[in-house]
């Protein structure tokens, strides 16, 4: 095999596993050192500047960065990452005289945002301090798109949403709220120098089943219910509530129903409870709050007397696997479920509209009525009109539009820079020792053997009583630091010199995970096969060392490495070093140019 | 010397042997050696044999005398019996707990001053009388401890680091052994644990004097060159005579080798060792042709690893003193107080 290329910068910041799986790559380490150290604010500036929005995400964000997390492949559960994000937004103190000033002078560019969701708001952060005029346009009163009209009080604050909102709305940005953008064909005329479509994926699917009409009145959709919910038109639900759906709004629907007057209330799904889209923590929420979530049952009729709806017929399903292993849900042949109800909130899926974008402007669409968006450029097939967050690929979440919304900034940045947008700038990239002395370095190598610590939280019956109240209260100081312990600090690397080696095997003896081989070169395959743990997980590297001489090759599979360094202390000769690798993403600005 | 405890995470897949142990389970704590000692690579060997041997940590007793090698056992088989002896003395203790107790597996770890410079008259002696032992000689020509003198096993014409030219004979340690009539006599190197474990492996098994002596390089004080005990030196110089794997009587044979290549020797107790011929015509059974191979290997300046020697019906001192099946120290005193009456008859005897 050919020795590792460590200067490609994706190497290393595919070891840093969390980072890696985060859409903004967020130097998820190094935030987790500095609030381990006590620095919050700069733990929060961190985020802030890969993320935008660190104390809602560390409420809410999806974490894809959590199943990634390399901790979970070597105990039980990953660090809690997320959450000791929210640990430096809470204790942070006063940042305002970090954030970037207002420019001296503007550029004379002109940028439209439609929607003031995540995604504008990324775009309006990154391009206003660069003297860009943008102006962000919402339909709704205020600014923060489904962060503020959908997700519920009790899991985040309406100050955290007005503090992070705030931060960018002083940049110096035009919020135009409460004006709707009804044709983008009008928009364009006026101008701009480049429109960012921020707007979300915003229609809720329906259930068309007998009775949809005759009960209309107690049928709701879920994610207009929420709306109404967040914006006070809505106050109070039935006794008893079914929320149709499995997935994160469902999830929503009921536990705000319990808060709003919902004693009994059920979620039920078409599928198996496994199968459920909605995070594995939300499911738990929600039952922790005396929630039931009842599975294979297929809607089939909404029950009414004089026009009051009265409760729903379900079919009862199994799942069977057809020859090629597909599923199929067969009825079982069993009597058909009946459940009364008062309210019934449907929360079966969210669609994409964009009955504001005429279809002759060179904007073209899909089969499913998606805009073509290129995912690197985010640019659609208009050359100066750009998609992001929901509205450009279907419904994902809060990060993946920060991402979007960072990589649209760069693509507008270089279009009226007049340079080549398909041109991405490399991420900045560095790597230093963290050798002190002889078993000294400047990281905290000694791994920490303790549990994933639980968040705690607000006694139930205080927290069903108010849907504004927040249900977890955060960690505490001692509970922070506890967990950032648990960080494995993967971003400190192992880096092998082959010249140096004597070939003493001290580093393969001392390894406690067996990460380390010497051995004669083959392919990777059957190499993966005779290493002295079988290197078994193929989406994780194996780090190749040449230059020894036995002509052997060292053979490092990166996957359960501690980083605890213990290979560096042992080495005689300096071979192995621990390295240091700090990645941060590029943004508009001066670096993304040519 | 590393500060921090070696943490207890081990790789998900890392396997478990019949009593349901892991291999770290047999590891000691932390090595305090200097960073890339030889010896850190033998206790890794000796952890790897006790492991695919399903061996009760606590049937094994480690001793050892006074030396950077001596102070390994702390390194491994946390929890079996141990007993760092005095410089040199590791023998004689060794052969008294042998005595009191001959269930145990003793396993001696001694180094070349501790073994050929001071205790010299213990190693000959407890190798002549046969005792049941695994002796492991951790060799890197000097006195690590005491930051690198000569030992008595240093090449004559060797260097120390600083330049001075080693003038006295070596003590070659294999071949006292083989005229002192071990059982089981090997050499080795610590760089290369795919020949080490196995020979532990086999020793272990032996049932009589195993001795086997492992080139163990001291990066602090004689991994320079003008050496003999370097890594470079012992890679370049190194001439193995047989590889070997130990076949537990249960474990199938699946590896395959060329015929006439492979020489299989079983053991008293129904374990196998196949031996793998690297060097043609050599017989690890044939003691004084083994003796006068090695003498003409050595003239040339090849340094001889593998099974050197072999018996495979040995006898150990238990046998020559026939002392019961039953160990010394769980006699009671129904077995071990012979009453007034015999006490009588010896005195009658002696008058
Ligand atoms: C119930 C629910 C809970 C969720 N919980 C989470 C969570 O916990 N974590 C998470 O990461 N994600 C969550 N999400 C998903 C997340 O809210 C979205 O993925 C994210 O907000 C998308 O951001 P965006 O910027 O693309 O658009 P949006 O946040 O949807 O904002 C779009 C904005 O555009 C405005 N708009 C639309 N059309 C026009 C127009 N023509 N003119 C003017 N304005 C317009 C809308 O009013 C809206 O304010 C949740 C979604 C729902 C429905
Ligand atoms: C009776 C006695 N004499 C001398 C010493 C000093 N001393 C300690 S270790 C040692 C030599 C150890 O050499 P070796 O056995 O080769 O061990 P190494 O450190 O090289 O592994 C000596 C001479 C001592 N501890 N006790
Ligand atoms: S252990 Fe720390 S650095 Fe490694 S993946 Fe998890 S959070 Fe990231
Ligand atoms: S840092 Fe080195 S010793 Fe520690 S687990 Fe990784 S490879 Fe092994
Ligand atoms: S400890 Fe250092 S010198 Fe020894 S084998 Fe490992 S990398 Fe090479
Ligand atoms: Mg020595």
């Amino acid at each position: 095999m050919t020795p590792t290329d460590i200067r490609n910068p994706d190497y290393f910041h595919k070891v840093v596993d969390c980072q890696w799986a985060c859409p903004a790559h967020t130097p998820v380490p190094e935030y987790i050192r500095l609030i381990a150290a006590g620095r919050y604010a700069d733990a929060y500036m961190i985020n802030w500047k890969s993320n935008v929005f660190p104390g809602i995400l560390g409420r809410t964000c999806d974490r894809p960065c959590e199943p990634a997390c390399r901790r979970g492949r070597v105990e039980k559960e990953p660090v809690a990452i997320c959450r000791l994000k929210r640990v430096a937004a809470d204790n942070k103190g006063d940042v305002r005289a970090r954030m970037p000033h207002r420019p001296a002078a503007r550029n004379g560019k002109r940028i439209a945002c439609v929607g003031a969701g995540p995604a504008s708001l990324t775009v309006a952060r990154d391009l206003a301090p660069l003297g860009y005029e943008v102006v962000v346009f919402d339909s709704d009163r205020k600014a923060g798109g489904m962060i503020r009209s959908q997700i519920p009080r009790f899991r985040l604050p309406e100050e955290i949403i007005d503090e992070e909102v705030g931060y960018i709305a002083d940049l110096g940005i035009e919020l135009r709220l409460g004006k709707r953008i009804d044709s983008l064909a009008a928009l364009l005329a006026e101008g701009w120098d480049a429109v960012f479509v921020g707007s979300g994926a915003p229609r809720g699917r329906d259930l068309d089943i007998p009775g949809r009409k005759e009960a209309a009145a107690n049928i709701h959709i879920g994610i207009d219910w929420l709306a109404n919910v967040a914006f006070g038109h809505v106050d109070r639900i039935g006794k008893r509530v079914i929320v149709l759906g499995g997935g994160n709004t469902a999830m929503d629907c009921c536990r705000s129903s319990r808060r709003l007057g919902g004693e009994d209330v059920k979620v039920v799904v078409r599928s198996g409870f496994e199968e459920m889209k909605a995070s594995p923590w939300e499911k738990e929420d929600a039952m922790h709050e005396g929630i039931p979530i009842l599975n294979y049952l297929v809607p089939k009729e909404f029950l009414h007397e004089n026009g009051r709806l009265t409760g729903m017929v379900f079919e009862k399903v199994a799942a069977k696997y057809d020859e090629k292993g597909r599923r199929q849900l067969v009825p079982t042949g069993e009597p058909d479920v009946r459940l009364p109800c008062d309210d019934v909130l449907v929360a079966i899926g969210q669609e994409n509209a964009f009955p504001w974008i005429e279809r002759d402007i060179g904007i073209e669409f899909d089969r499913w009525g998606l805009p073509k968006v290129d995912p690197k450029t985010m640019r659609s097939t208009h050359p100066k009109v750009f998609f992001g967050g929901d509205a450009a690929f279907g419904p994902k979440n809060i990060i993946w539009a920060v991402a979007h919304g960072h990589e649209a900034a760069v693509s507008i940045d270089k279009l009226c820079s007049g340079e080549d947008i398909s041109e991405r700038p490399a991420p900045g990239v560095t790597l230093v020792s963290q050798k002190m002395g002889i078993h000294e370095w400047s990281y905290d190598n000694d791994v920490s053997h303790e549990e994933r610590r639980r968040v705690p939280l607000r006694p139930l019956d205080v927290a069903l009583k108010d849907i504004r109240t927040e249900v977890e209260l955060g960690f505490d100081a001692k509970l922070a630091y506890e967990e950032a312990q648990r960080c494995l600090n993967c971003d400190v690397q192992t880096v092998f010199t082959g010249k140096l080696c004597i070939e003493c095997d001290a580093c393969v003896d001392i390894c406690p995970m067996d990460c380390i081989t010497f051995t004669h070169d083959g392919e990777e395959e059957e190499l993966r096969k005779r290493l002295k743990a079988p290197a078994w997980n193929p989406t994780q590297d194996l780090y190749i060392g040449g230059d020894l001489k036995t002509g052997r090759i060292m053979v490092k599979d990166e996957d359960v490495c501690l980083h605890c360094g213990l290979c560096a202390e042992r080495c005689p000769t300096g071979a192995w070093d621990m390295q240091k690798f700090f990645l941060e993403m590029t943004h508009a600005g001066a670096a993304c140019r040519s | 010397m590393t500060y921090i405890a070696k943490p207890k995470f081990h790789h998900p897949k890392l396997p478990t042997n019949k009593l349901g142990y892991t291999r770290r389970d047999y590891e000691g704590s932390v090595s305090t050696l200097c960073a890339g000692c030889g010896h850190d690579s033998i206790s890794a060997a000796i952890i790897e044999a006790c492991f695919a041997l399903d061996l009760p940590p606590h049937r094994i007793a480690k001793l050892s005398g006074i030396g950077c090698s001596s102070k390994t056992p702390t390194y491994f088989l946390g929890h079996s019996h141990g007993f760092n002896s005095v410089h040199g003395r590791m023998p004689s203790v060794l052969t008294g707990a042998n005595m009191a107790n001959r269930d145990l597996i003793y396993l001696g770890v001694s180094g070349d001053g501790d073994s050929a410079s001071i205790g010299l008259g213990q190693f000959a002696h407890c190798l002549r009388r046969g005792v049941n032992m695994v002796y492991i000689v951790e060799n890197n020509g000097v006195y690590g401890l005491t930051k690198g003198q000569f030992s008595a096993t240093a090449d004559r014409g060797s260097k120390s680091k600083r330049g001075a030219v080693n003038t006295d004979a070596p003590i070659d340690l294999v071949g006292l052994a083989l005229q002192l009539g071990a059982t089981f006599v090997a050499r080795s190197f610590s760089g290369d644990k795919a020949q080490l474990v196995p020979l532990i492996e086999a020793a272990i098994l032996h049932k009589g004097a195993a001795f086997i002596d492992v080139i163990s390089p001291c990066v602090a004080f004689n991994n320079h060159p003008g050496s003999t005990k370097s890594f470079d030196y012992v890679r370049e110089h190194n001439e193995a005579v047989n590889r070997l794997d130990v076949m537990i009587p249960r474990e199938p044979i699946t590896a395959e080798y060329a015929p006439g290549t492979v020489r299989e020797v079983a053991q008293h107790d129904g374990s196998i060792i196949r031996l793998r011929k690297l060097a043609e015509d050599y017989d690890p059974t044939d003691r004084l042709r083994a003796m006068a191979y090695l003498a003409e290997r050595q003239a040339a300046g090849e340094l001889v690893t593998g099974l050197l020697y072999l018996d495979p019906e040995p006898r150990d001192l238990h046998n020559y003193l026939n002392t019961v099946e039953k160990p010394l120290n769980a006699l009671g005193d129904a077995e071990l107080v012979p009453g007034s009456a015999a006490l009588a008859e010896v005195n009658a005897a002696l008058r």
